[in-house]
């Protein structure tokens, strides 16, 4: 690493201690914004020459303290500014790393506070993620508009509108209790696993981008468990968001196209991501405290373990999810079981499962084409394009219509030739 | 004379490394280590997983299993074992027995991402 990309990572990886225990002081999410700005700054500019400090992390809370300290004192009294040399002049000063040092046992909650005021229930979930990519991760609005799909200045108002937000209402500062901290890690956690789905889900525009927000979100929960180390559910979406990551290179095509699990090259999926996903699973549910996000992670592992997908462990897979009905009842987990059930027990089985389904799952995609597919392996044909097309009209992406189009010919042509065949 | 080279960096530092810088890296280590075995100098080597996969195991005479990352910064690195089971399960039962006969300490159980055995006798 070049001495500036070194310089540039940690102060990426410092941002969410820094910025947090900058909240902390500052209480106002700009003014805590701004003094990482300008710690940054002089880091770029004081780093090369000095060489780095041995904590980045606290050489930066110090002087970013410092900055709008005085930002404070020139704004209310009128007093000069310092020269320049003076101000954050010896941050490595033994007193002020041990004030820093003490400091350090509040940063477990200054970033945990930190993900959890992106999180704001009033905001829908895509603003969070768009916030959270700002502040907590750092991405610049354009990077971020890119992978939303939008222009920058539609982005831009879009961050501005819901900091605003977040500005208006009650940042919890209190170091929370028990309870508040188990909340704030639910709800963080969630926005994580949101970032990873904006990067994973979609399959429109450009792919790095969209790999880049995977990423993030794994070096967010990374940082999170860390924090936590003894949080199951943590460790569950870490090894989760590891297990799909990994299947990232095999998911999609050259054209784009989405390939399903079962027909993906199984040897595209990265190895070392599904080792330490399935030292995670194994480590979580140690705990005997399941979840939703450990369940999910140990149903990847199935289908990591399984070399091709013939072998894939199918009655485990459906037990995996009767257990995630009954900690997370939703329609979609059904759906999801219905797959396994359908191999299991054959698609009518399957079909007559998610049947009941239809009143809730009436504006779902995959519903229509999970529906299609079972329909077509029992040979019902006519019945399949209809739920195809159906499909097709609620598709998210033009991926999602490309794959059920692959359908609707796949019928056409299975059904033509047979028509041709039959003896006249 | 054996000697134990022990790579120590910032965690969070070495994650924010793209996968082509880490991959380039580890392509100018193989040189090294490449030379190393010509010289019939190299013994195993391994690279671990992060530290948020490891468990800890407080030595006594009923070892606690705690999990990782933790630093206790007054404990130093004395030694380590390089153990194969199949699951996380065995490896702490493992590990308790080494426990058992400690009075003090930490054991910490890490996953290894990478290993390479040597013979230094060839």
């Amino acid at each position: 690493m070049t001495d500036m990309a070194w310089i540039n990572a940690a102060l990426t990886a410092a941002r969410p201690q820094v910025l947090g225990a900058l909240l902390r002081y500052f209480r106002v999410l700009d003014s805590a914004e701004d003094a990482f700005q300008e710690a940054c700054l002089r880091a770029i500019k004081t780093w090369p020459v000095k060489g780095p400090p041995r904590d980045p992390a606290a050489w930066l809370i110090f002087v970013g303290r410092n900055f709008a300290l005085d930002e404070v004192r020139r704004r209310n009294k009128q007093t000069e500014l310092p020269p320049d040399e003076e101000l954050g002049s010896d941050p490595e000063d033994p007193q002020e790393e041990l004030a820093e040092r003490l400091d350090a046992s509040h940063y477990r909650d200054d970033i945990l506070r930190l993900l959890f005021v992106c999180c704001h229930p009033e905001l829908p979930a895509s603003q969070q993620v768009a916030v959270a990519l700002r502040i907590v991760s750092g991405l610049t609005v354009k990077e971020i508009a890119r992978a939303f799909l939008v222009s920058e200045s539609a982005m831009e108002q879009r961050i501005t509108r819901a900091k605003a937000r977040i500005t208006a209402a009650e940042v919890p500062f209190d170091t929370p209790g028990a309870p508040e901290r188990a909340e704030r890690l639910a709800a963080v956690a969630t926005m994580i696993y949101l970032i990873f789905n904006e990067g994973y889900s979609a399959s429109g525009g450009n792919a790095h981008v969209r790999e880049s927000l995977c990423e993030e979100a794994i070096r967010l929960d990374r940082l999170l468990l860390r924090l936590f180390p003894s949080e199951p559910e943590i460790m569950g979406l870490l090894a989760l968001l590891l297990l799909q990551h990994a299947r990232a290179s095999a998911r999609l095509d050259t054209d784009g196209a989405i390939v399903l699990l079962e027909d993906q090259d199984r040897s595209l999926w990265d190895r070392d991501l599904i080792a330490e996903g399935l030292a995670l699973v194994e480590k979580a549910l140690r705990h005997r405290r399941a979840g939703a996000y450990q369940v999910q992670a140990a149903i990847a592992a199935v289908h990591a373990h399984a070399a091709r997908a013939a072998d894939t462990d199918w009655a485990e897979i459906d037990r995996l999810y009767q257990i995630l009905e009954t900690i997370q009842p939703s329609p979609v987990v059904t759906l999801n079981r219905a797959v396994a059930v359908s191999r299991i027990s054959g698609p009518a089985e399957a079909l007559q499962m998610i049947e009941p389904l239809a009143a809730k799952l009436g504006g779902y995609f995959y519903f229509y084409g999970l529906k299609g597919a079972l329909l077509m392996q029992l040979g019902r044909n006519e019945e399949a394009r209809v739920e195809f097309d159906r499909a097709i009209s609620l598709a998210n992406t033009a991926a999602e219509a490309a794959h059920i189009r692959m359908h609707l010919d796949k019928l056409q042509k299975d059904s033509a030739p047979r028509n041709l065949s039959r003896p006249t | 004379m054996l000697y134990s080279i022990l790579c120590y960096e910032s965690e969070t530092l070495a994650a924010g490394r793209t996968k082509q810088e880490d991959e380039a890296m580890m392509v100018r280590l193989g040189g090294v280590l490449q030379q190393l075995i010509a010289e019939r100098k190299l013994g195993p080597t391994a690279r671990l997983m992060p530290t948020t996969t490891a468990t800890h195991i407080r030595s006594g005479k009923d070892p606690v299993v705690v999990d990782g990352p933790f630093a206790e910064t007054k404990e130093q690195l004395l030694g380590f074992y390089i153990i194969d089971c199949p699951t996380l399960e065995e490896a702490i039962a493992a590990a308790k027995l080494l426990g058992r006969e400690k009075p003090h300490g930490t054991l910490e159980i890490r996953p290894v991402a990478v290993f390479h055995p040597a013979d230094l006798t060839k």
